[in-house]
Formats: C-alpha cells, sequence, structure tokens
C-alpha cells in the first residue's frame, strides 16, 4: 500500500492542492494586496499602504467594532448553546427509546435547509409571532440576535448531534459497564467516563460551531439584514456591506476582511488548542 | 487491481476538479451574493450559427418592473440580426453590488446604467463618450444627457415620475359621504388639506371600506428607498429651489419639518402601528393597495404594470403631487426626473462596443424597439424618434401630463445628487427608528444635514 501510495501521490494530492491554490491561496493573496490599495474593480488597484486599516477601524467606518464584539458574543453563545443542546440530543437518542431513527433525521432536516431561504422563513415566523405585540424582528437589534441565536441552534444542532452520536457509539461499552459496576452514579459515569472519551467529538464540533458563527452570514442578511441602523450587522455582512454598499471604500472592506480572517484564524487555533489538550485515547 | 483502483479515484478526483472550475465559472457572485439577480442567456447555445462578426451585447439592466420586456427584446433582435443580447437583471436594491461583481468578469456587460452624477462618479472610467451616436442626437433637449467635461457619458432613456398614487374609487366613494372634507380628488392642493382627507379617511375607515389612509409604509431596507430617498428628494429640492442651486456640498435641512410631517402622515394613518413597518416591505404595500385596504400609496409611473397585474382597473389609478406643506406647493406638480442613464462600457472590445451602440440605436428607432419601450415597458422616453404613436398611455404618465398642462412646476429629481448611498442608508434607518419609538426625530436630522456633509466630503476628496 505504501509502495502504491509513493508511486501515485500526485494523482491524489495535485488536483486537490490545485483546486486550494485556485480557490484559496491565490484569492487570498490578491486580497491581502488589495487591502492596501485603492480600488473600484480589481483591475485598477493603486497601492495606498496602511490607509484602508486606518479608515476600517475609523468612526466613520461603518460600526466595524461593534460589529466585532457582536458578533464575538453570538460566536460564544451559538457555540453554547449549539452544543449543549446537540450532545443532550445525542445521548437521547443514543438510548433504546422507539422512533430514534426517525428523530434523529428530523433533527438532522433543518441542516438542508439553504441560510438564505430559512432567514426569510423565520422572518416570516418571528414577524408573525411579534406582530401581535406591537414588534418586529428589527425593533431593536436583540431581537434579531436572539433570533439569529435561536436559527443557528435549530439548524445546526442536528449536524452537532450527528457527529457526537459517532463519537458516542465508538466509546466500548465495557467502559461505561465497568463504572457502574464501582458503584459511579449515571452522571459520574457521564461526566468522569464517556465525556472525557468525547473529547474528540467536542473538538470537531466547538470547532465548527465556532468558527460559522464569526462567519455567519446569509441568515445574518435575510432576517435583519443589518437592521435597525446596522446594529444587528454581525462581522461578515458589515463587511460586504462595506466592500459593495460605499462607493470608494472597496479596500477599507477588503482591510476588514483580512482582520476577520486573522481573528477567526486566532481563534480557532487557539480553540484546537485548549480542547485538543484533553483529549484521550481509548 | 490496484492499478484499476488508483484510476477510478483518479478519475473521479478529476471529475470532481472540473465540476468545481465548472461550477466556479457558471454563477455569478457564489455564495457570499446570493440570490441577487436572474441571468437571461439568450443565445449562449447558437454561437455556431452566427455571423463572424463576433460582436455581442451584454445589459445589466437596472429594473427589475421591466425585465421580461427587455428579454423578450432581446430575443426579437436576435432573431433580426443574429447578434447575441444577453440581458441580466439585478434584483431590487442591489444593482452596484451586482455592477461591481459583473465588471471584474472576462464578459463583462458591454451595456450598463448610472442613476446619475453620482453614481457616475465610480463609474466614469468605464463610460464611452456618446457623442455623435443617434442616441445622443435624437434627445430632445440635452439636460437628459449626462455630461462630464464636454463628454456625453450617459444618456437618460425613461422619464419617470411619481406621487401619491392613489384608488379613484376609493377616494370617491369617500368623497361621497357626507361630511368628507373635500367634494373631488383634485381639491388636493396642499398639505393642509391632505393631512385632513387622510386623517378624516383614517378615522372614517370602516366607511370608506379601507384599513388605512395609507398603505404601510414599508421600511424593510428592499423598499426602503421610496422615503429614505423618493420622499427625501421634496425637501431637498425645495431648498435647492430657495437657495437657487442644483446641488449642494451641505445641505441646511430648512424643510426637515415638512418632511416630518409628511412621514408622521404616512406612518399614523396607515394599514399599519408604525412599529411594524420595519418587516413590512414594497410588495406588502402593492397588495394592500391592490386589496383595496388604503387609498394612498407613494411610487411611481414604474409600478403600474405591476398594479394592472394586481388586478386594478386604469380607471382606479390616478396620481396626486406629494405635498409637504413648503411655500408655493399649490403650483407643485409631479416629481419628474431620471436615474436611468445607459453608457456604454469604454472598457469592452470594439466589436462589443460597436454591436452594443447599434443594438440602443435600434431599440430607439425601429419600431419593435419604440413599440416594446413605449408600450410593453410604459416608458415615457426622451428621444425624437418616439412621435404621437409612441407614448405610453396609462393614467399615471397621463397624471402627469395632466399636471404639466395644468401649469404645475414639476418637481425635479434632486435626489440624484446625494452624495451616497451611505447617506441614504442613514436617513432610512432614521426614520425607521424615529418611526418605531426607538430614535428621535433629531436623529433624522443629524443624518440629513450633517450626514449630508459628511458623505459628501467623503465621496469628493478621493
Amino acid at each position: 500500500m505504501e509502495r502504491f501510495i509513493g508511486k501515485y501521490w500526485p494523482v491524489f494530492v495535485l488536483p486537490t492542492l490545485l483546486a486550494f491554490a485556485i480557490g484559496f491561496l491565490a484569492p487570498f493573496g490578491m486580497g491581502l494586496y488589495l487591502s492596501f490599495c485603492d480600488f473600484t474593480t480589481l483591475s485598477d488597484a493603486v497601492f495606498t499602504g496602511f490607509d484602508n486599516y486606518i479608515r476600517a477601524f475609523s468612526d466613520g467606518g461603518g460600526g466595524f467594532l461593534h460589529s466585532l464584539w457582536f458578533t464575538a458574543l453570538f460566536a460564544v453563545l451559538s457555540t453554547a448553546t449549539i452544543n449543549v443542546f446537540g450532545l443532550s440530543m445525542a445521548l437521547l437518542l443514543t438510548r433504546a427509546i422507539r422512533g430514534r431513527d426517525v428523530f434523529r433525521t428530523v433533527l438532522f432536516l433543518p441542516n438542508l435547509i439553504g441560510g438564505i431561504v430559512l432567514g426569510w422563513l423565520w422572518q416570516v415566523i418571528f414577524n408573525g409571532i411579534l406582530n401581535p405585540l406591537g414588534l418586529t424582528i428589527v425593533t431593536n437589534e436583540w431581537y434579531g440576535f436572539w433570533g439569529l441565536l435561536l436559527i443557528m441552534l435549530w439548524q445546526q444542532a442536528g449536524y452537532m448531534m450527528i457527529i457526537y452520536i459517532s463519537g458516542l457509539s465508538t466509546i466500548p461499552e465495557e467502559l461505561s459497564e465497568a463504572a457502574g459496576i464501582d458503584g459511579a452514579s449515571a452522571w459520574q459515569t457521564f461526566w468522569h467516563v464517556r465525556l472525557p472519551m468525547l473529547r474528540p467529538s467536542i473538538t470537531i464540533c466547538t470547532f465548527l460551531t465556532l468558527t460559522n458563527g464569526f462567519k455567519l452570514f446569509d441568515q445574518n442578511l435575510s432576517l435583519t439584514n443589518g437592521m435597525p441602523s446596522g446594529r444587528s450587522e454581525l462581522l461578515a455582512l458589515n463587511i460586504y456591506n462595506t466592500f459593495y454598499g460605499r462607493s470608494g471604500w472597496e479596500g477599507a472592506g477588503q482591510a476588514k476582511a483580512v482582520v476577520f480572517c486573522l481573528i477567526v484564524v486566532g481563534i480557532a487555533l487557539l480553540q484546537l488548542r485548549l480542547t485538543q489538550r484533553g483529549e484521550v485515547e481509548a | 487491481m490496484r492499478k484499476l483502483l488508483a484510476i477510478v479515484i483518479a478519475a473521479g478526483m478529476l471529475l470532481a476538479l472540473s465540476v468545481i472550475f465548472a461550477a466556479a465559472e457558471a454563477p455569478k457572485g457564489g455564495t457570499t451574493a446570493p440570490a441577487k439577480a436572474s441571468e437571461t442567456s439568450e443565445n449562449k447555445g447558437n454561437g455556431t450559427t452566427q455571423p463572424a462578426s463576433g460582436g455581442q451585447v451584454y445589459y445589466l439592466n437596472f429594473k427589475p418592473e421591466q425585465a421580461m420586456q427587455w428579454e423578450e427584446l432581446a430575443k426579437v433582435y436576435t432573431t433580426r440580426t443574429g447578434v447575441p443580447v444577453t440581458v441580466m437583471t439585478a434584483a431590487s436594491d442591489t444593482y452596484e453590488d451586482t455592477l461591481r461583481s459583473e465588471m471584474e468578469k472576462a464578459q463583462m456587460p458591454t451595456l450598463f446604467q448610472v442613476n446619475g452624477p453620482v453614481g457616475l462618479r465610480t463609474w466614469r472610467d468605464y463610460c464611452l463618450d456618446l457623442s455623435g451616436t443617434a442616441l445622443v442626437e435624437q434627445l430632445k433637449s440635452d439636460e437628459f444627457a449626462l455630461r462630464e467635461n464636454g463628454q456625453v457619458l450617459g444618456v437618460a432613456y425613461a422619464i419617470e415620475t411619481y406621487g401619491l398614487i392613489y384608488r379613484k374609487d376609493l377616494l370617491e366613494t369617500y368623497c361621497a359621504l357626507p361630511g368628507a372634507v373635500i367634494t373631488a380628488p383634485e381639491d388636493i392642493r396642499d398639505f393642509a388639506t391632505l393631512k385632513a382627507v387622510a386623517e378624516d379617511i383614517q378615522r372614517r375607515r370602516d366607511e370608506v371600506g379601507v384599513l388605512g389612509a395609507f398603505t404601510s409604509a414599508g421600511m424593510d431596507s428592499s423598499s426602503d428607498w421610496r422615503f429614505k430617498t423618493h420622499l427625501a428628494n421634496l425637501p431637498i429640492y425645495y431648498e435647492y429651489k430657495a437657495g437657487d442651486v442644483n446641488v449642494s456640498d451641505a445641505v441646511q435641512g430648512t424643510y426637515l419639518d415638512g418632511y416630518r410631517a409628511v412621514w408622521d402622515l404616512y406612518i399614523h394613518n396607515a394599514t399599519c402601528a408604525p412599529t411594524l413597518i420595519g418587516g413590512k416591505t414594497n410588495e406588502d404595500a402593492l397588495a394592500e393597495f391592490a386589496l383595496g385596504e388604503a387609498v394612498f400609496y407613494q411610487n411611481g409611473t414604474w409600478a403600474y404594470e405591476g398594479l394592472i397585474e394586481a388586478g386594478l382597473e386604469d380607471e382606479q389609478l390616478g396620481m396626486l403631487p406629494i405635498y409637504i406643506g413648503a411655500p408655493g406647493e399649490e403650483n407643485q406638480g409631479l416629481c419628474t426626473g431620471s436615474e436611468n442613464y445607459w453608457c456604454v462600457n469604454r472598457k469592452a472590445s470594439e466589436a462589443d462596443i460597436s454591436a452594443t451602440i447599434a443594438f440602443l440605436e435600434w431599440c430607439i428607432t425601429s419600431d419593435e424597439g419604440r413599440d416594446a419601450l413605449a408600450h410593453k415597458m410604459g416608458f415615457v422616453t426622451p428621444f425624437r424618434t418616439f412621435g404621437e404613436e409612441y407614448t405610453a398611455d396609462n393614467p399615471l404618465q397621463k397624471a402627469a401630463a395632466d399636471y404639466l398642462e395644468l401649469g404645475k412646476t414639476p418637481v425635479s429629481w434632486s435626489f440624484t445628487t446625494i452624495p451616497s448611498e451611505t447617506w441614504k442608508n442613514n436617513v432610512g434607518a432614521a426614520l425607521l427608528e424615529y418611526a418605531q419609538g426607538t430614535g428621535d426625530w433629531e436623529a433624522v436630522r443629524t443624518a440629513f444635514v450633517d450626514g449630508w456633509a459628511k458623505e459628501y466630503q467623503a465621496a469628493n476628496e478621493r
């Protein structure tokens, strides 16, 4: 097998590498360069140094700092809720209950709906509930915030649940059994035996939800589009609006995107390091 | 066996890769620009049967209302001449975004639109000097040409009018009620009367059979242009008029009280509570209007097709000027102007440029073209080639003509000088917050006056 791979590795690596270079490396390098330029379209860029970065953080920069902490709060809360809920569901649905597969399927289904559609759908639902009270989803930014949190929970919990279920099913029964014989309660078994064994799944799931929370765009766009007054704008939408919505601010939008990228990469690496530290193997 | 496996896997990967490339090629904007535009390519398939002149037309259309008609016209032109014409229409309120991403592509629009002097500032490097083409030669007046440094960089093709569209039948029902403030719709000649009528209708809405005097003032970001741009035009227009200027680097907001008064009137005498307008759209307003739930609907001639499609008849429609209580408004007419200027892309290939100009000339001179523009799309055009038989004749256009005949002064579209989209967005956001009660009028004033100076400076320093 090794000889086989040694001989044919380019066949396996090159297509992906090429796609990665074209789809990621090249645009990333170009974006990095453009963040130091003044431009309307990619072909007419003029180098301007750090000007864009100063503009991105300036008062007139379109609420970048507000979006930053708003997004951070959102990412943290959505990571917590999605994982707690997803794991609870996984624990429930690995027991022998009737219709287990139906429940699993139903919980996973929301994940198959696209973000834009989801946002519209929930906008109608939320407004349907709020309108009789004289409110809308955009009355203030917190309605949008909690709304988004709920949507993301609904959409992603099922996905994380599937990962947790597969994680749970790899834990040997003997371990729980042995703990039970030793006199551990159900809670103790979960906390001291099964949870540590789940660490790899937790790493994956928190990584996915945390980065998803930071990168969230579609649902934000279609649920509130930043209303009112741009205060429910998450980072990705803020960058989009700066880039596309303000003539002459394309560079500042690009600079924001670079800052955004650094933040997300930094947080993701930190999170991976923290959660991986306690991983154990059976 | 292993060899076979390797070949199969490699083939699979290559296939997947080609799919990725194909997918990257096909859609516009990808996932970051969801549902932005609908593309209709008329001619992708029949390239082989085309004459080899090579030129083609790619029109990025601004007006979703007329998307179908443009596509039909493109098809007709292609059958006639064999020149491929692609029409793509940007979704409501996303034209600039779409144009920007389309301009990055190898096949960029050969024909696009700017909304006036401010839009031109962004795209001037892409605009071909149209002097000497039939487009410019046939203009009825030079004011429909967008000039810069002696060059004609854009040509208006549709003159439009907006105001308060009203349901004639419903307003007449109201006029017939005992104790009605007016006896005929024409009696509304100033803001005071409009206010009295609207408030009376609101009070007696059950008798009139409506839910409110005005349709909901939808402030969803897809629809707030009716108020942050079109309604805002009136205080700007009156201020320009008083100062005898056409453009300003800093407005004073002299007529903001009128803006506030009419906004208050809209939101407090409507089909829904002011707190709910954040979730309402222009489509909601149109539906309410068509269903007879409201009497007044602020919009313009471009809404005509939609209103007819929704089941209304010509006799049911009329249009009043939007009054804001400015001095001399008894002589005020409807708001007439253009924010639709055709520009030909200078950076397109020679062949494409000449194909595009030929297409445009055909549009304004041929029978099919004139018929489509005047009758199917309902445009009032500024071209001499459109004689008597090619004038749009819907009741909204007629209202505009009638007011002119009465000697009323049309309100020009001063909003085309608004310094930036950001100004509009900020004013719109402040208007919504004021309506919801989460903000005060001072914020609107700040966005309007201070925002103008700031945005003007930001737009012009670069």
